[in-house]
């Protein structure tokens, strides 16, 4: 008999579900600090941290650009601060959202 | 170019409505990084049945089915048994439940799939009380704890139990593969969970998932208490194969129990005498699981 692995009924996935207004604070790369040891990307929970080329920001030092950067997706951060808090350069700034985007 | 310490293609994605700095999220998230793409998982009432958000909404990228609170063991015995008839053994079955879900009412359930050997692996993701419905106490709440239905008040009605030890539990019924994880330790699960996979048989895991909402602590302490969790040998690291223990963590230094009580709302209640009877409960429980893997091992020489 032919198996047919099953596929979800629940066919909208939840990206569609923009987590980001739930922020009360917004957590800010500061790329000149950033080591891009990538630990914050591996304790978001939702998750919403990904990688972009490493040349797309500044970093520390030239050596550090070959490395691919980590970036934030405002659309699906929460602002639970984890990424803040782990992070071993205190790179990350957690800043109140004042609406405007900024 | 880039390196990860653990897996970087995603499973759950972005977009689901657990609460800020939820452990059980990230419990998710690692595990199916490590399971990967063929896996069926079942989820009985609990948070992770509310986490993927409302009908038609999907949150993992595997198939989920849900199920009744008491039967996580069932179900996937059932799905197990009708993959075989189908002449599938390449899909891994996962059940995913709670605390409450697995050391109260499902625990016949869970013991009974346990005992049938079917090719299962069980999750009870802890986050130490009925948090779904409102922070109650379950059997794994720990000793000392606030929950809302040990709402300390003038009466200091605080849970008074210890907390039931499931994971031994389990060892005591032959379980084949019986593991300890924690979100703080993600190379450490994800090696579990792999393992896990490759072995034939019954398996269970006890996942350490911190609440911010239910425990009292701001979200951003989530990692920051589950690594303190593992340091101070409130829960410890380990795993069982064929009933020989191995403690995958042993913390250099002892780090007080203090440190890791004081930080979170559910134990401010607690005096200081209160903290050293639960320091001298984990450390009579951490001197217990040194001569198990001890005793363990030297039987399995001899
Ligand atoms: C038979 C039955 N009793 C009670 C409930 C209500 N209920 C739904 S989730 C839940 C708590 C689940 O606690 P736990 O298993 O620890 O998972 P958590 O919500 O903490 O993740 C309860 C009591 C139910 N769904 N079914
Ligand atoms: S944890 Fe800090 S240093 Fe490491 S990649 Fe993230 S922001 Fe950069
Ligand atoms: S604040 Fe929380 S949700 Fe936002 S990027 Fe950091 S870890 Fe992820
Ligand atoms: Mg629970």
């Amino acid at each position: 008999m032919e198996f047919e692995f099953p596929t979800p009924l629940t066919t909208v996935p939840s990206t569609a579900n923009k987590t980001g207004v739930w922020r009360t604070f917004r957590p800010v790369i500061n790329y000149e600090k950033c080591i891009r040891c990538y630990i914050c990307w591996k304790f978001c929970p939702e998750p919403a941290i990904s990688f972009v080329p490493g040349d797309k920001y500044p970093a520390p030092s030239e050596a550090f650009l070959k490395r691919d950067a980590v970036e934030i997706n405002y659309d699906y951060c929460k602002g639970c601060g984890i990424c803040a808090n782990e992070c071993p350069k205190g790179a990350i700034d957690f800043v109140l959202e004042r609406g405007d985007g900024q | 170019m880039r390196n990860t310490t653990i897996p970087e293609e995603e499973y759950m994605l972005p977009g689901h409505v657990a609460c800020l700095g939820c452990g059980a999220a990230l419990a998710m998230r690692y595990a199916l990084k490590a399971l990967g793409k063929k896996t069926i998982v079942s989820v009985p009432a609990c948070c992770w049945a509310v986490i993927p958000g409302v009908y038609p909404y999907r949150t993992l990228e595997v198939p989920l089915l849900y199920t009744a609170f008491e039967v996580t063991g069932a179900a996937i015995s059932g799905i197990r048994e009708a993959l075989e008839v189908l002449g599938q053994d390449d899909v891994t079955v996962m059940g995913w439940a709670g605390d409450g879900g697995t050391a109260d009412i499902g625990i016949q359930a869970l013991s009974g799939a346990m005992e049938r050997e079917h090719n299962v692996i069980y999750v009870m993701y802890d986050n130490e009380a009925y948090m779904n419905t409102g922070v109650q106490r379950s059997g794994a709440t720990p000793f000392g704890a606030w929950t809302t239905t040990t709402p300390v008040g003038k009466l200091r009605i605080y849970k008074k139990e210890r907390k039931k030890p499931v994971a031994e539990m389990m060892v005591a019924q032959g379980v084949p593969y019986v593991a300890t994880a924690n979100i703080a330790y993600p190379e450490d699960l994800i090696r579990k969970l792999r393992k896990a996979k490759e072995m034939k048989g019954p398996k269970f895991i006890h996942i350490y998932a911190t609440c911010p909402t239910g425990w009292r602590v701001p979200p951003n302490k989530t990692i920051e208490i589950a690594k303190l969790a593992v340091q101070t040998r409130v829960f410890p690291l380990y795993e069982v194969e064929n009933g020989v223990y191995k403690i995958n963590v042993k913390p250099k230094e002892r780090v007080p129990v203090r440190d890791y009580l004081r930080m979170q709302g559910r134990f401010r209640h607690l005096t200081e005498e209160e903290v050293e009877l639960i320091q001298k409960m984990v450390d009579e429980e951490w001197e217990k699981l040194l001569l198990k893997e001890e005793m363990t091992n030297r039987v399995r020489k001899e």
